[in-house]
């Protein structure tokens, strides 16, 4: 399908002066390396062409298993969908490169192009190493790297297998164990070493998972090579002979028995190749030949080791990125000085320390984890019972020199940065459980300054603190954005976040978690309180549990919209009222709430009937422009799919509500921190591509949870297939039709700072669906900040999504029935705001201009003409253009 | 244009005197001092402590009347300096931590000190305040 992309950005007039690099294999660490290049201007200045074997860019083959959990190849991708496009690169997919001519300074793809290069960058990565046994190649036979493999095995297993074996108990023996498992087939694992793991752990860190695997229902078949591949009289696979002389029944064979690099190319085109293969590769990541580089796990590093982990990958990236930078500065101007006196950057080797969970256990190993060192000792915390097994290596002086965690690799992220160095107490309290082991005394703050906190972007503890005392940042989030720590696998985010902390302690800011000046408490600790408490009223929340000086007070415009949203949230199972601006609850609302309608610049307001699902019958939209036409209302559709009508006067509302209810319409909350809408494609009732009644969902989701207030506005989206027209992805909750049912997306969000939902739960029939989003509402609602929208607060918890799933799918809290009950109340409670409004002269009195001249239109409400409609007429308001004041409290 | 000297009036009486007093229906009114004499806006009880309301003035001008949790009365000008519209009334009250009472605008949220019609946020701007009285 897709041939070459066309760049975007125009290319200078003469190539002859541009000068061209290739770059051959676009994975994980080619994507890396395309996006050093871009951070170091290089894309500006040359032709950048990369030849991709694989029919989609780069994706994250890590996460690879993931697909089985319901992420879809598009979720894996690495690269921005524009990042080519925006920095003129020419992606080639599907057309590999086939031969180099050193000479010529060429390279010919499989399809014919060639292309000359200055520079030829190679990130062929590796390929999986099949054994040679007889029957190797036989049907349902496979190997586990790419996502097409996956897609094979998907297919294979679906039709035609109910056992599956797979050769090789490593690390990517066990993620395709688990992916045979997930598809539901009786899985083994055959592996010739003596344990699992055999690379990372040692004996006791086997055992505990090999215990912990049997547990899941595999089975696992240790000291045991493969002798041949039995196929049955179609050619198909029916079992496996062992070494051991026994027999293995399986339908299926997965080959998982390490991997090779893929240096074919290179060693066709006469660069020097390893003895046991790889590109060698200098410090600096170029091959024999200068104009020719080799990064990743094809290349032979300069230590003599090849690595098969993406973090060294992405460190020879940089590397390689960093010395073609400077070659090109150089001979765009040869008498630059270079690098400025700073050293080069090389790569000498890289730490092969791992944290992962596989099949759900966490496993860990850092430094020398076999205790290769001479004189070194073990520390060894072992707990069949939990499966937990934990091994420290300390040197003669104490030194920590590295260890294995199976079943609780928390300490991880501390204990890799204290290797090489003696840490603060002894070792056996580093692996005893909490409580039993490490004093609490012992936190981030015990490492060394040069301890390298964040293993995947190589950032110090060092750097860390400065980024919070040179470059002020006074967040988790700046932090990760200055100096890249925590973005990349994550595993240290939590020791980020308390050197962070303590940091800021430290310097004296004092990290005041407060909603506001009024009070003390975050937003969460004041849902808490007004839940336990009952209170329906502010002042009483403000009296009895604001800051000292503010009680009694009148409270600030931070809080009381705040405190005013919480009560709103709860106010069916406080027994209050839902109405919003009944009471005291009257003078804590916004302008928008307090009207009903959303403030424009002008001083008018703006209309937006709700239209559930998108869906809206002509007479309906018929009304619609009815109205618009007879207040004279400037209309336009919205993103959420429905109408907005802008232009009404305060006094105009009710009138043009009252017709508006008259047709049908109900409040579409387009003013309130409320659900907004829940957008859908036509779905399966019209669309050839459809799987499921989208438009049925939405309008039923859009029903169940209009009028819910919480702490940030709330949107929402079902998409009828995975093609996702509704762009469900982008939105707070986020629904997907699958063939079997529904999978449910949260966190998604759209605007300045966009983020892609993650899968909570996949294959949901309607009624658990429901009750998903109903807890996963109700548990946001209950523990997100002020103004703090659902992205922010996934990645702000602790814990993140992880926990977001054991809360609302497993319950680990306990919390679930509650949230069920909470959501069960509101649905009970809901009235439309607007009817209520109308049919109350009280509630109507509101809606004047003038207090003094209820009759009085505002004169500084006008408008003039623009195309066809009208809009303000600002001249009469004419003031200085000035800046916005951020309100103090919580960032939101 | 008079430099209105923002002041209190604190209603006469025992304690503040909060408007639609329990029973009692004797019309308490709103007044403002304008160009030196008392203009009447409306009875109180149409005032939410908390919030404000817009009122014309006899010759155009818009002022934005509040009352605080106090039962206290307050005016400044309605127009909103930062953008031009006509919708101080509509913000929020609230109090600094030094205690003084303001207003924060709906539109761009700059807070303007209820009694001085001094803007908080940026000390070269301002609006018109007026003194007022519940009587």
């Amino acid at each position: 399908m897709p041939g070459p992309t066309p760049p975007i950005r125009s290319t200078p007039a003469n190539p002859a002066e541009f000068p061209t690099l290739v770059l051959v294999g676009h994975g994980m660490v080619g994507q890396r390396f395309l996006e050093a290049l871009a951070d170091r201007g290089v894309t500006e200045r040359a032709r950048v062409v990369v030849l991709c074997e694989e029919p989609r860019p780069a994706y994250d083959r890590v996460r690879l298993t993931s697909y089985f959990s319901g992420t879809s190849p598009e979720g894996l991708s690495l690269a921005e969908p524009d990042f080519m496009a925006r920095h003129g690169i020419e992606l080639h997919l599907g057309d590999p490169a086939e031969s180099v001519d050193r000479e010529a300074r060429t390279v010919t793809s499989r399809a014919g192009l060639v292309f000359a290069y200055d520079t030829l960058v190679l990130a062929t990565g590796s390929y999986p190493f099949v054994p040679p046994v007889p029957g190797k190649d036989a049907a349902g036979c496979f190997v586990y790297r790419t996502i097409e493999d996956l897609l094979a095995i998907e297919e294979y297993a679906k039709a035609r297998a109910a056992t599956g074996a797979v050769v090789g108990g490593g690390l990517l023996g066990l993620e395709a164990a688990g992916a045979l498992k997930g598809l539901g087939l009786d899985t083994h694992i055959v592996e010739f070493a003596p344990r699992l793991m055999p690379v990372q752990v040692d004996e006791g860190g086997g055992a505990a998972l090999l215990r912990t695997i049997e547990g899941m229902g595999l089975t696992v078949h240790t000291g045991v090579g493969t002798q041949e591949v039995v196929s049955g009289d179609c050619g198909a696979v029916t079992g496996m002979k062992l070494s051991d002389g026994s027999a293995l029944a399986t339908d299926l064979v997965v080959f998982s028995a390490g991997v090779r690099p893929r240096d074919q190319l290179a060693r066709d085109c006469g660069l020097e190749v390893g003895e046991r293969g790889g590109v060698a590769v200098d410090e600096r990541c170029a091959t024999t030949d200068p104009a020719v580089y080799a990064i990743g796990e094809c290349a032979l590093a300069a230590d003599g080791r090849v690595y098969g982990l993406v973090a060294p990958g992405y460190e020879m990236a940089e590397t390689a990125a960093d010395a073609i930078a400077e070659r090109l500065a150089a001979s765009a101007d040869p008498g630059a000085p270079g690098n400025s006196g700073r050293a080069p950057s090389v790569f000498q080797g890289a730490d092969t320390s791992t944290k992962l969970k596989l099949l759900g256990v966490d496993v860990a190993s850092f430094g020398d984890a076999h205790g290769a060192a001479p004189g070194c000792l073990d520390v060894v915390y072992s707990d069949s019972r939990s499966g937990v097994y934990k091994k420290l290596v300390v040197g003669p002086d104490g030194a920590l020199l590295g260890g294995v965690l199976v079943g609780d690799a928390e300490a991880y992220g501390m204990l890799r940065p204290l290797t090489g160095s003696v840490p603060p107490v002894a070792p056996e309290q580093l692996v005893l459980p909490a409580g039993l082991g490490a004093p609490a005394a012992l936190g981030p703050s015990a490492l060394p300054d040069e301890a390298v906190v964040c293993n995947c972007h190589n950032v110090t503890k060092g750097t860390i603190r400065a980024a919070v005392t040179d470059h002020s940042c006074a967040t988790v989030p700046a932090v990760k954005k200055c100096t890249k720590a925590g973005t990349g696998c994550g595993s240290c985010v939590k020791v980020l976040t308390s050197l962070v902390n303590e940091e800021l302690e430290a310097s004296g800011v004092s990290v005041d978690k407060g909603l506001c000046g009024c009070f003390a408490q975050t937003r969460t600790e004041l849902y808490e309180i007004v839940r336990v408490r009952g209170l329906t009223g502010y002042a009483r929340v403000l009296d009895e549990h604001g800051r000292e000086a503010a009680r009694g007070g009148d409270g600030c415009e931070v809080c009381k919209p705040a405190v005013a949203s919480i009560i709103a949230s709860l106010a069916p199972t406080l027994g209050a009222s839902g109405y919003v601006l009944d009471g005291e609850q009257a003078s804590l609302q916004d302008t928008n709430d307090h009207f009903l309608a959303n403030l424009q610049r002008n001083g008018s307001y703006s209309v937006v009937p709700r239209v559930p699902g998108g869906e809206i019958t002509p007479e309906k939209l018929i009304v619609i422009g009815e109205v618009a036409r007879d207040f004279g209302l400037y209309t336009k559709i919205t993103g959420g799919q429905r109408i907005d009508l802008f232009g009404a006067r305060v006094d105009q509302l009710p009138l043009i509500w009252a017709r508006l209810v008259d047709a049908g319409f109900e409040s579409g909350h387009a003013y309130g921190k409320a659900l907004r809408t829940v957008k859908s494609c036509v779905g399966r009732t019209w669309c050839r591509y459809g799987v499921q009644d989208s438009v049925r969902m939405a309008i039923g989701l859009e029903l169940r949870y209009r009028g819910l207030r919480s702490p940030h506005k709330l949107k929402s989206a079902v998409s009828g297939c995975a093609r996702e027209c509704a762009e469900a992805r982008g939105k707070d909750f986020g629904v997907i039709a699958t063939s079997s049912g529904w999978n449910l997306y949260v966190g998604g969000n759209g605007g300045a700072d966009p983020r892609h939902a993650d899968l909570l739960a996949q294959d949901l029939d309607d009624e658990e669906l429901v009750r998903l989003i109903d807890r996963f509402l109700m548990f946001y609602i209950r523990t997100a900040d002020r103004l703090e929208r659902t992205s922010a607060w996934l990645e702000r918890i602790e814990g993140g999504l992880d926990h977001v799933r054991e809360v609302v799918v497993e319950d680990s809290l306990g919390l679930c029935a509650e949230l069920e009950r909470l959501m069960a109340d509101h649905v009970a409670h809901y009235r439309d705001e607007w009817a209520a409004t109308l049919e109350d002269p009280d509630r109507l009195r509101r809606f004047v201009s003038f207090v003094n001249a209820p009759g009085a239109p505002d004169p500084s409400v006008r408008f003039v003409p623009e195309r066809d409609q009208m809009k303000p007429d600002l001249d009469i308001l004419a003031g200085p253009a000035l800046p916005v004041r951020t309100l103090e409290g919580n960032p939101a | 244009m008079t430099t209105a000297l923002g002041r209190t009036a604190v209603p006469t009486g025992t304690g503040p005197a909060r408007p639609a007093g329990s029973g009692a229906r004797a019309a308490v009114r709103v007044e403002l001092l304008v160009d030196r004499r008392w203009f009447g806006v409306c009875d109180a009880d149409l005032l939410t402590p908390g919030r404000g309301v817009a009122a014309l003035l006899p010759d155009g001008r818009q002022v934005a009347v509040f009352l605080d949790r106090g039962g206290i009365a307050y005016a400044i000008g309605n127009q909103d300096p930062f953008t031009g519209a006509y919708v101080l009334s509509r913000g929020l009250l609230g109090r600094t931590a030094e205690g003084l009472p303001f207003v924060a605008s709906p539109l761009l949220k700059q807070r303007f000190d209820l009694r001085t019609g001094q803007c908080l946020d940026d000390e070269a701007v301002a609006v018109a305040a007026y003194a007022t009285r519940v009587a």
